[in-house]
């Protein structure tokens, strides 16, 4: 038997505007319910949306970024229907000349790569909430009216859950790297419906397709996608194809339940919203919009391989966010060791943001401290345990390296004449363990060098120490 | 000296002279109103005491400030489907009944800063649907020149008020006809504009792409000098002209020698009372006679207008009534079962009849299976319409045509019903369809009745429909 999965993916993501697709009111999350509403986004009787310019932008950015081809005009479109949170009997957005089309995202799996088609992005407004309290009333929010969404509509070129894994994670990067979202699934700025079916690949029979919704985490789609997998295989099994609906993922039993059929679905009776004129885009405006957009994560992968010798395993990690990867590269304006500093980001840096819970954002000292704490090890003033010791103070406190050292005289100590006369002391004061090493027990040199690095706080450049124990011993 | 006789013009006169003060005129006319309300109707609410209260802040604002503005003082009266702050805005629907708007639409908000004041909301027929104002869920408006007939529709309240000397001006809407035909029927003055040239926000929409805010007014002047002050750029409409404002008063010229009139063949068709046919060419002749061109013409599409008006309009109006479902405002039902329910019966029992017979059939010409049998054709024919209107008026300066088929008909007559009663806005919805301006002035009388020649122009050449209008009011002798 040979069953290949197909999945095609809708999803839609909140742009991070300042104020709603058709008015001036803010678009914050989680402000005191219809505090942020007017006429105009709550659709009362005889008020006019007014189309905001970012959104366009914002589209374009995104169809760019997944190399969609744009259309020259943007005409919105109306999609009616009944529901309570739906302000105007209509949702306003595009379905006869979407803004994107035509593009897709190369994604890799396993060393191989693959082009998942985006089918279109097209923009319009996001309706209210319904809140059901415990007596089940209905509670509604509007201050989610109107705020701009892109939907993003994939071809079926999915084909397993660890294709889909790829594709939501690097789809997540891309819009976060442009700027237009913050993608935060918890807050439901990225939402995301999957539309799956399997083929029996010998006799070509195919289930119905059926569409995921309610999935609030990639976690959750790719389960959902697995428990579907099986579902149809098992169908398939038995020579039947299931039937078009519409299934919700339950957390709690781990499993997919049908919400509805797709027979009865609904006819949104689409047509041209005639109260928004539309907008003409000229080749000008894309091309400055195209120009405004920043590097790429692969393009940003494949330049910092080259161009900073680094693995692929570490590149992988500073570019996952874009702040991390410049980061990187603004520490690289005061020090030249790319590898060390990619070893302090991927390392202490990011565990101690993920420990305590920061975003670089707020982190506490900036690149070029971390490029000097660098540049103190590579020129031998301080060891490696001691620059964590300073790290840490960096990251707890925002001290500048330079200060923390010169606070507790940590700086290591490679003065030959000064080591000598260290090595000296500590050989006078173990007459014991000079003598076992006379009699050949190598050993205590190493308990040697820890009295000396005892004594020396640590800051005795331990190359040197070596050497001149070794000289030192034999003719004490 | 009866205030209620005179005009915008006048009234300003004698304020600037300040022989009479705002409070004066604004007393003549609710006493006006209270005489003659309860016959006419033409009122769902009057705002008496507000209305008293901005004419004294008027009178002061007089005092101190040494220029009045034009409409400084004016009374005049808003169809109830346009948004005054604070006050009720019904549709003249069973739905709305109780909604009071919390904001003002652009056009009260210019008249209120002109100083011009809202004295009350016209009777309409319900959410601007019907021709004879017999919808309305606040009863009919009766017609002021024969209480028997209807004042036409869908803005009869506002021509009864302005003919009746209840107003001095009123603003109402036009999706087919709504302004002319009514104020044809009641014999005064009324223009809609080209489309955009007004802001349409705060009107509630019937059918978004046709609906546009229009005057009336007792004559052509007044009609001029309201549209100086409600017309220009507005931001919250994204479909309003971006363009320099104009004085329309400078176009109030007594001569339009040279003028080109064309005199289209299918607006005088059979379907048009032959003495109204007859009326409007004789009228057409005196102005022959003060020196304009006249040529008969043809724009043969037009045929096919008032099947294409009539898609478009449904299938909007069907999406724009989608907002009526009583959750947030308007009419709410009592028993109900689940969301759905309420939702439905809150519809069913606040919608009067015509609304939702023109939802339901909005929405099978909208429905994936009639998309393009019904609405892209009807958009086609509207497309050829603009083309050929756009050709004709290279070589013409304004088309001239009756303003109705009939003569203002009995409450309650045949002519009220929906089936029949649409083809009553044969030779105005053109003008809807294509966005061009057209104004119906008086132009005599049949067995006492007014009649109204329409005079419609190219998009933005208001211009050429001022001097035609003035020129014919000021040389006729009715
Ligand atoms: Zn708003």
């Amino acid at each position: 038997m040979s069953y290949k999965t197909l999945i095609g993916l809708e999803i839609h993501v909140e742009l991070n505007t300042n104020t709603k697709i058709f008015c001036g009111c803010s678009t914050e999350f989680g402000k005191e319910p219809n505090t942020q509403v007017c006429p105009v986004c709550l659709g009362l009787p005889g008020s006019l949306p007014i189309i905001n310019e970012k959104v366009i932008e914002y589209g374009i950015k995104a169809g760019l970024a997944l190399n969609c081809k744009i259309a020259n005009k943007v005409n919105m479109d109306r999609k009616n229907y009944f529901y309570q949170d739906l302000v105007k009997g209509f949702q306003t957005t595009q379905y006869y000349n979407p803004l994107c089309e035509n593009g897709y995202l190369n994604i890799e799996n396993e060393g191989s790569n693959k082009k998942i088609r985006i089918k279109r992005i097209h923009i319009e407004e996001d309706t209210g909430k319904s809140i059901y309290d415990k007596e089940r009333n209905i509670l509604l929010d509007y201050n989610r009216c109107g705020v701009p969404l892109i939907e993003i509509v994939t071809e079926p070129d999915i084909n397993s859950s660890k294709e889909l894994s790829i594709f939501l994670e690097n789809l997540k990067q891309i819009i976060e790297y442009i700027e237009v979202s913050d993608c935060k699934m918890e807050e439901g700025s990225l939402r995301c419906d999957v539309n799956i079916n399997i083929v029996d690949e010998n006799n070509n029979i195919k289930t119905e397709i059926v569409e995921l919704k309610n999935l609030n985490s990639f976690k959750n789609a790719i389960r959902a996608v697995e428990y579907e997998e099986s579902r149809h295989i098992e169908l398939l099994k038995y020579k039947k194809i299931g039937s078009k609906e519409t299934r919700r993922w339950d957390e709690s039993e781990n499993k997919t339940l049908a919400m509805r059929s797709k027979e009865d679905a609904l006819d949104y009776r689409y047509f041209p919203e005639p109260d928004i004129v539309n907008v003409l885009l000229n080749e000008d405006m894309i091309s400055d919009i195209e120009k405004s957009l920043p590097e790429l994560p692969h393009d940003k992968k494949i330049r910092f391989i080259d161009k900073y010798e680094l693995s692929e395993y570490d590149v992988e990690i500073l570019i996952a966010d874009k702040k991390i990867a410049n980061f990187f590269e603004e520490t690289l304006n005061y020090t030249k060791e790319a590898k060390q500093v990619a070893n302090w980001i991927t390392g202490d840096m990011l565990r101690r943001l993920n420990d305590s819970k920061i975003k670089i954002d707020n982190i506490k000292f900036e690149s070029k401290d971390l490029g000097e704490l660098i540049n103190y090890i590579s020129n031998g003033d301080i060891n490696n345990s001691t620059a964590k010791d300073i790290f840490r103070r960096m990251f707890e406190q925002g001290e500048r390296p330079k200060v923390i050292i010169e606070d507790l005289g940590l700086k290591q100590i490679n003065d030959d004449k000064e080591l000598r006369l260290i090595v000296k002391e500590i050989l006078s004061q173990n007459q014991d363990a000079v003598n076992e090493y006379k009699q050949g027990k190598d050993k205590v040199l190493g308990f040697l060098v820890g009295q000396i690095m005892k004594a020396t706080k640590g800051k005795a450049n331990p190359k040197k120490i070596n050497n001149i124990l070794l000289e030192m011993v034999s003719k004490a | 000296m009866d205030l209620t006789h005179l005009t915008i013009h006048d009234l300003i006169d004698l304020l600037r002279k300040k022989e009479i003060n705002s409070q004066d005129i604004v007393k003549s006319y609710l006493k006006r109103i209270s005489e003659t309300e309860s016959d006419l109707n033409s009122f769902i609410s009057v705002f008496e005491d507000y209305a008293i209260k901005r004419a004294k802040q008027v009178d002061d604002t007089i005092i101190r400030m040494k220029t009045i503005s034009d409409l400084a003082g004016i009374p005049c009266s808003i169809k109830d489907n346009i948004m005054v702050e604070g006050f009720k805005t019904t549709c003249a629907s069973k739905m709305m009944k109780d909604f009071i708007a919390p904001y003002d639409a652009t056009v009260s908000k210019k008249l209120k800063e002109d100083g011009a004041i809202i004295i009350g909301k016209n009777n309409m027929d319900e959410f601007a649907m019907g021709s004879s104002n017999e919808t309305s869920y606040f009863n009919s408006t009766k017609n002021p020149v024969d209480k028997s007939r209807v004042p036409g529709g869908s803005s009869g309240g506002s021509a009864a008020s302005v003919a009746s000397r209840q107003v001095l001006f009123s603003i109402a809407s036009s999706t087919g006809g709504s302004v002319r035909q009514p104020a044809s029927y009641c014999g005064v003055v009324g223009l809609k504009p080209t489309y955009g040239l007004i802001s349409r926000y705060g009107l509630v929409s019937f059918a978004s792409s046709l609906d546009q805010i229009g005057i009336i007014t007792k004559n052509v002047e007044d009609c001029a000098i309201v549209l100086n002050s409600v017309s220009g750029n507005d931001k919250f409409d994204s479909t309003s002209i971006n363009r320099e404002k104009e004085n329309y008063r400078e176009y109030l010229i007594d001569n339009i020698k040279g003028m080109k009139i064309g005199i289209p063949r299918e607006y005088f068709g059979s379907e048009v009372d032959e003495r109204i046919r007859e009326k409007v060419l004789e009228e057409i002749m005196f102005l022959e006679r003060l020196g304009a061109n006249i040529d008969e013409i043809s724009l043969p599409t037009t045929e096919y207008a008032l099947s294409a008006y009539y898609i478009i309009s449904l299938v909007e109006a069907s999406s724009n009534l989608g907002r009526f479902d009583g959750i947030r405002y308007g009419y709410r039902s009592d028993n109900y079962s689940s969301i759905e329910d309420l939702i439905i019966k809150n519809r069913s029992e606040g919608f009067g009849e015509e609304v939702k017979k023109r939802i339901l059939i909005g929405n099978y010409f909208l429905s994936s299976s009639n998309y393009e049998k019904y609405y892209e054709k009807a958009c086609k024919i509207r497309t050829l319409l603009k083309n050929e209107y756009e050709n004709i008026f290279r070589k013409y300066d304004v088309l001239i045509t009756p303003t109705t088929i009939n003569l203002p008909f009995k409450l309650g007559s045949k002519e009220s019903n929906g089936e029949y009663g649409h083809i009553l806005d044969k030779l105005t919805t053109p003008a809807n369809l294509v966005g061009i301006p057209a104004m119906t002035i008086p132009c005599g009388k049949i067995d006492n009745l007014p009649i109204g020649m329409q005079i419609m122009s190219n998009r933005l050449n208001e211009k050429a429909i001022f001097k035609i209008a003035y020129a014919y009011e000021k040389n006729k002798v009715c």
